[in-house]
């Protein structure tokens, strides 16, 4: 059961970390739809 | 002479009967001056197929123009109609500030049949489907039981999964349960959701899903490859595999069918959860990168290299590539969705000792013998320790 709840919480982090690093890379639908014109932030 | 005449007039009528279509469109079209007929309109009402190449193709042209000295010259070759049919069927050279030929196209009327397809069919066989097989599978477990071990526990167990073929498993399911919850709860959201919880809630379920969703959806790609790359070896069907499906796994006839670490059923779930997850996540990855990542159009000039007959059309918009992708994802989700139901159910209520093999590794060494007899004189002869139960390890 350990290396069941262990997976669960990899789960959680990795899915975390995929958020914050492909925010961090630009990759989200706002990024890469606007041109260099449109101010996001 | 009589007959001769009844053969000719049949002729004639057959002759006009067969070839109408294209001379009555014709026919038609020139009376409306080249636009569409009340056919074209009825036809397009009842969804069924209409050659729009008349309309597709009259996009105006310089060579129309009319000199400037008529009352007509100043619009030059290109009336209004033209330009909107332009629009209308993406064959205009559009100028946008977007990134993306994405955002060139203005109108796409494939969003029709995505929207009824995802609201229709899509909700109701997912509802079937899942449905289904929870109540085929409480039937089930209401008129034969749980499996039992045939003469009880022996005791001693042997280690059935190490923990990194464990950890693999579980980042895999619990990825998937998490996807498959919060996919059902987008698909649904409209028609069940809303009605009960309203627009708010919804709004705020929908938001939580799909950032779980697209989120999650890393886990389960990476722990489906380290799974293939884990497992494969020992999935390769073999002549086992006919007699483990002929005698239902030990549910048709006495005595359990042999097997070695994985029977035919495993594999079958293997190779489903394989390869059906390969397709989810190729698609998935082609709706997390929007417009970025098309193939259904390589696909469908794959398919018809093949299969010819099929004539899939190769020329897409990137809209009906993302529409496309959608349906696809969630048709190729909610099957997965189905088997992983059984799966776990014969995984944990269904079958007695199962659980504990992706529980603690450890199961109990007669149920092993039951199920996986092949594989435990493999794991005896390379010398594997057996345990007695309440051993601390």
């Amino acid at each position: 059961m350990k290396t069941m709840l262990a997976a669960f919480a990899f789960t959680i982090a990795v899915s975390f970390g995929a958020y914050f690093v492909l925010s961090e890379m630009g990759f989200s639908s706002a990024e890469v739809q606007s041109a260099p014109s449109v101010r996001l932030d | 002479m009589n007959l001769k005449m009844i053969g000719a007039c049949l002729i004639a009528l057959l002759t006009f009967a067969v070839t109408p279509a294209y001379s009555e469109d014709e026919g038609q079209r020139a009376s409306t001056g080249g636009a569409q007929t009340l056919d074209d309109i009825l036809a397009r009402q009842k969804g069924l197929e209409v050659d729009e190449s008349f309309r597709r193709e009259n996009l105006g042209s310089f060579d129309n123009a009319q000199p400037a000295s008529s009352s007509l010259g100043t619009l030059g070759g290109f009336s209004s109609s033209d330009i909107y049919r332009g629009i209308r069927y993406s064959e205009s050279d559009i100028k946008v500030s977007n990134n993306g030929h994405a955002a060139e196209i203005l109108v796409q009327d494939g969003g029709m049949s995505w929207l009824l397809t995802r609201e229709g069919n899509m909700r109701a066989y997912a509802a079937y489907g899942i449905g289904g097989i929870i109540i085929a599978l409480c039937a089930f477990y209401f008129t034969r039981g749980r499996m039992t071990i045939e003469g009880g526990p022996s005791g001693q167990t042997i280690e059935r999964f190490k923990s990194f073929e464990r950890f693999g498993h579980w980042c895999l399911a619990g990825s998937f349960i998490m996807l498959a919850c919060t996919g059902l709860l987008l698909l649904f959201g409209r028609s069940v959701i809303i009605p009960i919880f309203g627009h708010e809630a919804n709004s705020a379920i929908a938001t939580f899903s799909i950032w779980v969703h697209n989120n999650i959806a890393w886990v389960f790609m990476a722990s489906l490859v380290a799974i293939f790359v884990m497992w494969v070896a020992h999935n390769i069907p073999s002549k086992l595999d006919l007699v483990w499906f002929a005698k239902g796994g030990g549910i048709v006839g006495h005595g359990h069918p042999s097997a070695k670490k994985f029977n035919g059923g495993q594999k079958l779930i293997f190779w489903m959860t394989i390869v059906l997850g390969a397709s989810v996540s190729m698609s998935g990855l082609s709706l997390l990168f929007p417009f970025e990542m098309p193939m259904f159009a390589k696909t469908f000039a794959m398919i018809n290299t093949v299969l010819p007959a099929m004539g899939l059309p190769t020329e897409l918009l990137p809209h009906e590539e993302m529409q496309l992708a959608h349906l696809w994802h969630a048709i190729v989700a909610i099957t997965m969705i189905i088997a992983i139901i059984a799966h776990i159910y014969i995984g944990s209520v269904g079958m007695e000792g199962a659980f504990d093999a992706m529980g603690d590794g450890q199961v109990d060494l007669e149920w092993a013998r039951q199920h996986h007899d092949l594989w435990v004189e493999e794991e005896q002869a390379k010398g594997a320790p057996i345990r007695q139960v309440g051993d601390v390890r």
